[in-house]
């Protein structure tokens, strides 16, 4: 069996009165593609600095790729890749220059040459950093992480501040990481980022995981709900259809003129589309407009930090 | 150990790169020192001094702005380096490297001590073509310990002061703050026997008289050679040990705001 890349077990960080983390489970197999999402101030750059040894932990255990990380020896770095939050390149040196540079930091980089074409700047090799684009610029930062061939890559919001057509150029760098067999954990607070990309993703709000899991896993997780609506007049709906509806677990609601069937479990919803177009046919209505709407990951999300928000400020008041 | 060693040199090679790129840096650690050699031998003159065997006057003038280039080639600009790199983020990008540290730190510490040898060559060079100052023969000795010991001691310093600085922006305005006062009470521009006494006094506990008087000892035929400065050198690494300790507890690798 293969060992997990990752393993966080109860992990806590307090900065002198301030809890930051209150008990942290991870768990992130080898080659796997895991997104932490979380609003600001969740703790994310504080776990995930933990993770690559810049921080000491409060406590619980913590292990990248078998170690832990705030006591590694340097070696543990030859498998590793960082690409901070923010971090600009040294604006005097060539891209050469600083390929070659970060390369022998490790014991077997990757060729510049290599990495040029990769990034594409074979023709701006010769180039100082300073004259290549903001997007040049990211790319050869994304790319410095990688020069060690690393087997685990820590991207702290890799995107932050990028236009639609460089993200979509770095999801592409990320996402052929998963080729080479590579781990990837990044840290975002954009949800369609964490949905393109992970495999698995941990939502973390006020220092804890809050849910975990696929894109679906999550919707089920916290059960948002389907809606069922159509555009019709509420006199349509009888009690006797209400009632049936409640049967199945649903409950009928109205916004501008359509009828919004809420369905709390998922398994309930097929049950409920037979009772309502048995009654359709019945009563010699049309479901005109219908939509069977299930919720966005950002629905989700929004949904799971808002409850968590109204939990934590129960707790404290 | 043979990995260290290519690790350190190419590092520093890198190091020197960056330096000689970098217009701020090379105007104040290079440039600077120069003008200022220039413009003080002609305010003040550079005639053949009374009853000292045709000593002249800049032979005074040369220690000093050797001084003064000396701390601008380590603090001053150790200092600027580290904390534009460090506010970068690059700092902490290389501590997440296997690089050891201690190679990093090194590097930019041995690049100072090659732009300190650099420039110490051509103040000397200048001094005797422009204004026939000649190290004497007994003088160099103690003038090369001088000048090592010097180097390392404010490259420490400069390091020290990196991490009291939290913004580029505060950079240039913080290192001169702390170091062009001390220019004053050093005798790097002027000598100060007739200036009051608490500004002497300051002169006496920061190190850069110490090693404006250590390098006039070599410069001075009657005293070069002997006794060799060991006061002095004692004062300056006295402050160097201060700049080590400061460095390995408190050295930032992040950014400030982080």
């Amino acid at each position: 069996m293969v060992p997990p890349a990752i393993v966080v077990e109860d992990l806590r960080k307090s900065y002198g009165r301030a809890d930051v983390l209150r008990g942290v489970d991870l768990r992130v197999e080898q080659g796997e593609i895991v997104a932490f999402l979380g609003p600001n101030g969740a703790g994310k750059t504080t776990t995930i600095e933990i993770l690559e040894g810049f921080r000491a932990a409060s406590s619980g255990r913590v292990e990248v790729l078998g170690t832990n990380p705030y006591k590694a020896p340097r070696a543990w770095r030859e498998d590793i890749g960082i690409v901070l939050q923010s971090s600009r390149p040294p604006r005097t040196l060539t891209v050469r220059e600083l390929l070659d540079m970060h390369g022998s930091y490790y014991r077997s980089p990757r060729s510049t040459a290599d990495v040029l074409a990769s990034i594409g700047l074979v023709e701006e090799a010769g180039q100082r950093i300073g004259r290549l684009s903001g997007g040049q610029q990211r790319r050869v930062d994304l790319e410095l992480a990688l020069i060690g061939d690393p087997r685990l890559v820590f991207l702290d919001e890799p995107t932050t501040g990028f236009d639609p057509t460089a993200r979509r150029e770095a999801w592409g760098m990320i996402a052929g990481l998963r080729d080479h067999g590579c781990t990837v954990f990044l840290t975002t607070h954009y949800l369609d980022e964490a949905q393109y990309l992970a495999d698995n993703i941990a939502v973390i709000s006020s220092g804890r995981i809050i849910a975990r899991g696929t894109t679906d896993e999550l919707a089920v997780q916290i059960q948002v709900g389907t809606t069922v609506s159509w555009l019709a007049e509420p006199e349509v709906v009888t009690g006797e259809l209400r009632a049936l509806l409640a049967q199945a677990g649903a409950e009928v609601g109205f916004s501008a003129r359509r009828v919004d069937v809420h369905v709390g479990d998922q398994e309930s919803v097929a049950r409920v589309l037979h009772e309502l177009t048995g009654a359709a046919l019945v009563g010699g209505w049309s479901l005109s407009d219908l939509r069977v709407h299930r919720p966005t990951l950002e629905e989700t999300y929004l949904a799971l930090i808002e409850a968590d928000t109204d939990t934590v400020n129960g707790v404290t008041r | 150990m043979m990995r260290m060693v290519t690790q350190l040199r190419s590092q520093v090679g890198y190091d020197l790169l960056a330096f000689r790129r970098n217009p701020a840096a090379t105007f104040f650690t290079v440039v600077l020192p120069l003008i200022f050699l220039l413009l003080f031998t002609s305010i003040f003159g550079n005639e053949v001094l009374e009853g000292r065997e045709g000593l002249r006057a800049a032979t005074f003038c040369v220690p000093g702005i050797l001084a003064l280039a000396i701390v601008s080639a380590t603090t001053v600009n150790l200092a600027m380096t580290t904390v534009t790199r460090r506010e970068d983020g690059a700092l902490k990008r290389v501590r997440g490297t296997p690089l050891p540290p201690w190679i990093f730190v090194f590097a930019l510490a041995t690049a100072s001590l090659v732009i300190t040898a650099v420039m110490t060559a051509t103040m000397i060079a200048i001094g005797r073509v422009l204004f026939d100052v000649t190290l004497p023969l007994a003088g160099v000795p103690g003038l090369l310990i001088t000048v090592l010991v010097a180097a390392v001691a404010f490259s420490a310093m400069g390091l020290a002061l990196s991490v009291i600085i939290p913004s580029v922006e505060a950079a240039p305005a913080i290192t001169n703050a702390v170091v062009l006062p001390v220019y004053f009470v050093s005798d790097v521009f002027i000598v100060t026997d007739s200036t009051p006494r608490l500004l002497r006094v300051a002169g006496d506990v920061f190190p850069v008289r110490y090693l404006t008087q250590a390098l006039v000892r070599s410069f001075d035929p009657t005293t070069a050679g002997s006794p060799l400065p060991w006061d002095h050198w004692g004062v300056i690494v006295g402050w160097g040990v201060l700049g080590v300790v400061v460095v390995a507890r408190r050295f930032r690798w992040s950014p400030w705001g982080s």
